[in-house]
């Protein structure tokens, strides 16, 4: 199958031009650029996770800005406890705030997937256009919450005034917390890849295809999709997680429904269901932004125009039109 | 005579005020197939719906090897070990012949949450796989998607699938549509070796298939069994020539 | 006192779900119909605001800017299916969710671009803009009871529309069967614009209604679109009747919600405390009210096709 070595020879290209523009950037001392491409990184991440369950198993979420949100607030909130020492409870025992990235992220993985849990145990009951509604509505349910909640900033959101910490590396450093971003990212990856082909992504990609034929042959469907809804609620929530320290700064916003839309366009940009297609759609994304907003500050009306030029006239995303037709076994 | 592994009785259902079915008493002995024909209409999808479960029956009840099963869904009645076939295929599309039988090798052992370990690379499910591919004469085109391969074929990679499910029972909804007299004439053949692996209750508009195969038949009219009997029982049965043998030979 | 201040709310409550049925029946006529899912559904309701406002600071009077965001509405609805939407009713939702989403994008910055950043402000006509004295001598502004009231009016109108006239038949004849009205001579490309038109327009007329009660500004109907969602998803999809219901519900809900929670919560917990808690609470009831009807009922109190 040469079409599908092209995609795979393709993806390992993006990974190294992803890895090798910071570098280039850090050594020609643009430290902005680097942290473009982390934010671009990061969002590539947060596509990754929406993308098990939209690519892979057919579940169009609109709601996960509320997973990159929970993961933000998750790190905000035990990071500020570590800030004014302040334990987060007390009783029936003592939780205090860190600054541990991993105890943070883990953290964060298990706020967005247990989120995940009960909104997809619920959504899931429901399939096509109302699973799309019903993901946005609880998406912002959460978005107010946080907004008029008082003890974490509300509308004001939530600083981080030091990066949090991961042992051996300066994360204060751009290249450094690029580099540790672009790790996580590229695990994921090589983890979603091994899923993709291994008994779960190939139920998860059965269901997609025929529910009818799953379920006749003594399989789940519902509860597939519920753990495939779980798993990329945890990656999104991952990415968000990294995202509150990139910017040092959680708020709302990371919850709005622009935001589910604008993963969601990670994807159609880069290629549905392509391993890379988000981190190539976020990439985009994040040049487009960086390249139209500093020209105009109506960059989003030729965002909307590109996309919509992309959904109507090319429909496979950038990887689409460079590697062909997917393949599976 | 042998417990029956499957019975049907008093099994009823509406759909407004159409009754599909009405009433059915049916049972499936080990190493039989007992056909089920009946004209257009006459509810016999309906009735295979019922025992797998995609429809819930509105009255009677259906008994697995002495086991009420009315209350299980669709997906704890196929884990029990009851395996349908479609009437139109129904596969997954972007997967190859192989990777379909393979899915139902995986799905029989109940193996979802498998991470890392790659399935093509997964020796027994390939074993698996290529034998019942090779039982139905498929094998040679394992790695070919299922949605470049023929109609006939795809009929034929409904019957591996079911097989590597290893079922108790077989609810096939008319197998050999549209194979031609050649296939049907293969089919013919392996289903009936096919019956001393567990029976099977056939639905089937080939008359002369059902005739060659069926050790017992029932006839639907109406989402009622209007006779029952052997191939020449029913033959000669003047309520089944009115109702539906003396239509198809007008 | 308290009773009327009750009466107030419940009445705010009602002049909500008016609203949010406005934008619902437009959105579930437009999925019966055709099938597609429209997010840009919002930006139409944020059109008629912004022309309404443009158009009756111009001519200085509101029924004229009201009679132009309804034309503007409808006929940018028309504009965008026939240039857009058309393409969509063969593709999956996912392409559906993401052009409208692109429309969106596109008009916000439109409208940004054309009106700036800056909200506009809509005065109610004269006549309407001092409070009535209800029944009890409660004092209720009569701008926001001329909304309820009009909004139960269009409610009644597209009622009728959709029962007693030939357009609600063929309305009805492609909830029901889309093949079936091609087949049936019906110029079916005509009818979608209509539809879509006609449910641009109710948007455009809720836009410019509730433009002056809030301020106008950008991205104001993107809120009221998600709660739009939510009564689709508890009155069942496709049902104008679902829609009516579960919108007085949702409006109720969520403004007796907001004024009673924290008043409740006061009796267990101190009061700011109860304030803030009540607040957060008040603002999941809806949502929480959805997935309470999930629950029990996933295909909506009033589904379509049974």
């Amino acid at each position: 199958m040469p079409e599908f070595v092209t995609e795979h020879r393709l993806n390992i290209l993006l990974a190294l031009i992803l890895l090798g523009g910071p570098l280039v950037a850090h050594y020609a001392d643009e430290p902005f650029l680097v942290t473009l491409a982390t934010r671009a990184t990061i969002l590539a991440l947060a596509g990754v996770g929406l993308n098990i369950a939209l690519g892979l198993g057919g579940l169009v979420s609109f709601g996960h800005a509320a997973f990159f949100g929970l993961g933000g607030y998750a790190v905000g909130i035990l990071a500020s406890h570590h800030q004014n020492y302040e334990p987060l409870m007390t009783s029936p025992f003592v939780i205090n705030g860190t600054n541990q990235m991993l105890v943070l992220w883990l953290v964060a993985i298990i706020v967005s997937g247990l989120a995940a849990l009960v909104i997809g145990a619920l959504s899931l009951r429901t399939s096509g256009v109302y699973f799309i509604m019903i993901t946005l509505a609880f998406a912002q349910m959460i978005y107010y919450f946080a907004i008029s909640w008082p003890a974490y900033g509300g509308e004001d959101g939530l600083s981080i005034y030091v990066r949090n910490a991961f042992p051996g590396v300066n994360t204060l450093r751009p290249l450094d917390f690029f580099l540790l971003c672009y790790a996580v990212l590229i695990v994921v990856l090589i983890a979603q890849w091994k899923m993709t082909g291994a008994r779960f992504g190939i139920a998860l990609q059965a269901v997609r295809q025929n529910e009818g034929r799953v379920a006749a042959l003594g399989l789940s469907p519902y509860k597939i999709r519920l753990a495939a809804f779980v798993i990329s609620g945890m990656v999104t929530g991952l990415a968000g997680a990294l995202y509150a320290d990139l910017n040092r700064f959680v708020s709302p916003s990371m919850m709005s429904w622009h935001l589910s839309g604008e993963i969601m366009v990670f994807i159609i940009l880069g290629g549905v269901a392509r391993l890379f297609g988000p981190v190539v759609g976020a990439c985009l994304f994040v040049l487009f932004e960086h390249a139209f907003g500093s020209v105009t500050e109506h960059w989003q009306f030729f965002l909307g125009a590109a996309l919509l030029a992309v959904v109507l006239f090319a429909r496979g995303g950038f990887i689409g039109l460079v590697a062909g037709r997917v393949r599976h076994d | 005579m042998t417990e029956p592994v499957l019975a049907l009785s008093g099994l009823s259902k509406s759909f407004g005020a159409l009754k599909v079915t009405d009433g059915v008493e049916l049972d499936l002995r080990p190493g039989e197939i007992h056909a089920l024909i009946g004209p257009n209409g006459a509810g016999k999808s309906s009735l295979i719906k019922l025992v797998a479960g995609e429809l819930t029956a509105d009255a009677g009840s259906i008994r697995f090897d002495g086991r009420e099963i009315s209350d299980l869904d669709q997906i704890e009645r196929a884990r029990l070990g009851l395996t349908r076939t479609f009437q139109v295929s129904s596969l997954i599309p972007e997967f190859s012949a192989r990777g379909n039988v393979m899915f139902a090798a995986q799905a029989r052992r109940r193996s979802i949450f498998g991470f890392f370990r790659q399935v093509s690379r997964d020796r027994e499910l390939i074993d698996e796989a290529m034998a019942a591919l090779d039982r139905v004469g498929l094998a040679s085109r394992a790695s070919v998607r299922v949605s470049e391969l023929s109609h006939g074929e795809k009929r034929l990679l409904e019957i591996a699938m079911a097989l590597a499910m290893r079922p108790r029972i077989f609810l096939m909804d008319e197998p050999m549509a549209g194979l031609g007299h050649e296939g049907s004439q293969k089919l013919i053949g392996f289903l009936d070796q096919l019956r001393s692996e567990a029976p099977i209750l056939l639905i089937e508009h080939d008359m002369d298939a059902v005739f060659q195969l069926a050790d017992r038949i029932s006839v639907l009219v109406a989402g009622k069994i209007i006779a029952r009997g052997n191939a020449d029982e029913i033959r000669n049965d003047p309520e089944v020539r009115t109702a539906y043998l003396g239509e198809d030979a007008a | 006192m308290t009773v009327a201040l009750f009466l107030e709310q419940i009445l705010n409550g009602l002049q909500l779900g008016v609203m949010l049925f406005l934008m619902a029946a437009g959105l579930t006529l437009i999925f019966g119909v055709m099938g597609l899912i429209n997010l840009a559904h919002g930006s139409l309701f944020m059109v008629g605001g912004f022309v309404c406002a443009a158009v009756a600071a111009w001519t200085g009077s509101f029924w004229i800017g009201l009679a132009a965001s309804l034309a503007a509405a409808a006929a940018l609805g028309a504009l965008v299916e026939i240039t857009v939407i058309r393409r969509l009713y063969d593709r999956d939702h996912l392409d559906q969710v993401l052009a409208t989403f692109a429309l969106v994008l596109m008009f916000s910055e439109g409208t940004r671009f054309v009106f700036g950043s800056f909200p506009l402000y809509l005065d109610p006509p004269a006549f309407l803009s001092g409070p009535v004295t209800l029944p009890g001598g409660l004092p209720y502004p009569a701008y926001r009871l001329a909304i309820i009231i009009a909004g139960l009016a269009v409610a009644a109108g597209l009622g009728l529309l959709i029962s007693r006239t030939r357009l609600g038949m063929q309305i009805r004849a492609g909830e029901a069967d889309r093949e079936m009205i091609a087949a049936l001579g019906v110029d079916i490309r005509f009818l979608y614009t209509v539809v879509f038109a006609l449910g641009a327009a109710l948007a455009g007329f809720a836009g410019a209604l509730i433009g002056a009660i809030q301020s106008v500004q950008i991205g104001m109907g993107e809120p009221v679109l998600i709660l739009a969602f939510v009564v689709i998803v508890i009155g069942g999809i496709g049902s104008i009747r679902g829609a009516l219901v579960a919108a007085l519900i949702v409006g109720l809900v969520d403004t007796l919600g907001r004024f009673l929670l924290p008043t409740l919560l006061a009796g267990v917990m101190e009061a700011s405390a109860a304030r803030g808690v009540g607040s957060a609470i008040a603002s999941m009831l809806i949502y929480l009210l959805m997935a309470v009807v999930l629950v029990f009922k996933p295909k909506g109190l009033f589904p379509a096709n049974a």
